[in-house]
């Protein structure tokens, strides 16, 4: 299932809506970065509330894809993560080191604004 | 052995002999029961009660012991054993207190039985066969019932506790407070995560401040634990701030080897809570000179 990737200002925010499998992830990953590129964008926005698992795949892909967004030249962050995904990542060791990440939309908005020093809401 | 009503000629039957130790035990029921409660005293069980509230005990106890044996139902003394535990366990009574009491008992009833048969030595042999496995039976129903009483008061207090425990208080917009106080065990450790986690979502807290101070040391699996808590907050996307680290908590960190970039500490709760203000962008200004003391 593939993954809509929304532009908002200087930002790309990417919703994933269901489970993914390791072939999804990859090509999320793709897309995210190369449009990256296409719009210029400063910030990339990952949602993942609908997730209500998070293995290491998807955790280390979604680390890949913020360090070469910053490669790049934008700001990720990860919003959304459930209170219970969490807990479980931690025990497995998928801490997403180096990775922002916020409580949902919202918030990560909030975030790219400050870290960034531009606004989405032109 | 005129007390021994034969029934056509023959060897009284168990029931029969149990009539029979009931009704020694009726006629008795004075002299048996004053001696059971000497017997208490002596072996100093239920201190925690007066003398006259034991005699009282031991007369209720004599008779829905009696009332057990002759009616062969445990039904009048489960409920009396309900009742009596509910009585005596808020008030600190031991189990080896009201075990010892009803074995007492059980001991004082069998030495009347032996005294007034042992002539005959057979006929003693079939009344302790008849009288043994229902005394037996009495002292399980009263031991079983006590424990069960005091161990739903002990499930009853965990709960409270448990909920008392564990707050999560919100400050001020986006910063909460966890105060823990009191021993840290893997379940309390695994309910305070759940708690900050749901917290910070229903809050949408920015900033978290763990107070410590109350917790005087932790085993290395609940100080894992914490750094655990720690980063899955970080995950949910709030920093969290650990102050009143004792100097053991300290220890037990450093040997386990925590991270500390991953995880900020500050002295103490006012510390904790300045720097956490600090991160959200609050100043806070006196409105005026505090009024000399």
């Amino acid at each position: 299932m593939q993954v809509p990737i929304l532009k908002q200002g200087p930002y790309l925010i990417a919703t994933v809506q269901s489970a993914l499998t390791d072939a999804d992830m990859m090509q999320l990953r793709d897309a995210l970065v190369a449009q990256v590129g296409q719009h210029r964008a400063r910030g990339v926005i990952i949602d993942v509330t609908a997730l209500d698992v998070m293995d290491s795949f998807a955790a280390g892909t979604l680390q890949d894809v913020a360090h070469m967004a910053r490669l790049r030249g934008a700001e990720t962050v990860i919003v959304g993560i459930q209170p219970d995904v969490a807990f479980a990542m931690v025990h497995m060791g998928l801490t997403l080191e180096g990775v922002a990440t916020s409580l949902d939309l919202e918030a990560g908005l909030a975030h790219l604004d400050l870290s960034t020093g531009v606004s989405s809401h032109r | 052995m005129t007390f021994v009503e034969l029934e056509d000629g023959t060897k009284p039957t168990s029931a029969a002999l149990m009539r029979q130790v009931v009704s020694h035990l009726t006629e008795n029921r004075t002299r048996l029961r004053e001696e059971w409660a000497r017997r208490i005293g002596e072996a100093q069980l239920l201190t925690a009660m007066t003398r006259e509230e034991i005699f009282a005990e031991a007369t209720l106890i004599y008779d829905s012991y009696v009332d057990a044996i002759a009616t062969r139902t445990l039904e009048t003394l489960e409920a009396y054993a309900q009742d009596l535990s509910e009585r005596t366990v808020p008030r600190g009574v031991e189990t080896h207190e009201v075990l010892g009491m009803v074995l007492l008992l059980r001991d004082v009833l069998a030495r009347s039985l032996f005294a007034k048969y042992q002539s005959d030595s057979e006929l003693l042999d079939r009344v302790l066969d008849a009288y043994e496995p229902a005394a037996n039976a009495i002292a399980i129903t009263v031991a079983a019932g006590f424990v069960r009483e005091r161990e739903r008061v002990i499930r009853e207090q965990q709960e409270a506790i448990r909920e008392l425990s564990t707050p999560v208080l919100r400050v001020r917009e986006r910063l909460l407070i966890l105060p823990i106080i009191g021993a840290i065990d893997p379940l309390r450790a695994r309910q305070l995560t759940e708690q900050l986690l749901r917290g910070i979502r229903a809050h949408r807290a920015k900033v978290v401040v763990i107070d410590i101070t109350g917790v005087a040391a932790i085993d290395a699996s609940v100080a894992n634990h914490l750094v655990l808590t720690v980063e899955a907050a970080r995950l949910l996307g709030a920093r969290v701030i650990v102050t009143g680290l004792s100097p053991e908590i300290a220890q037990t960190l450093v040997k386990i080897g925590v991270d500390l970039r991953k995880m900020s500490t500050v002295g103490d709760l006012e510390g904790g809570i300045e720097e956490a203000e600090h991160l959200l962008g609050y100043t806070v200004v006196p409105t005026a000179k505090p009024a000399p003391a």
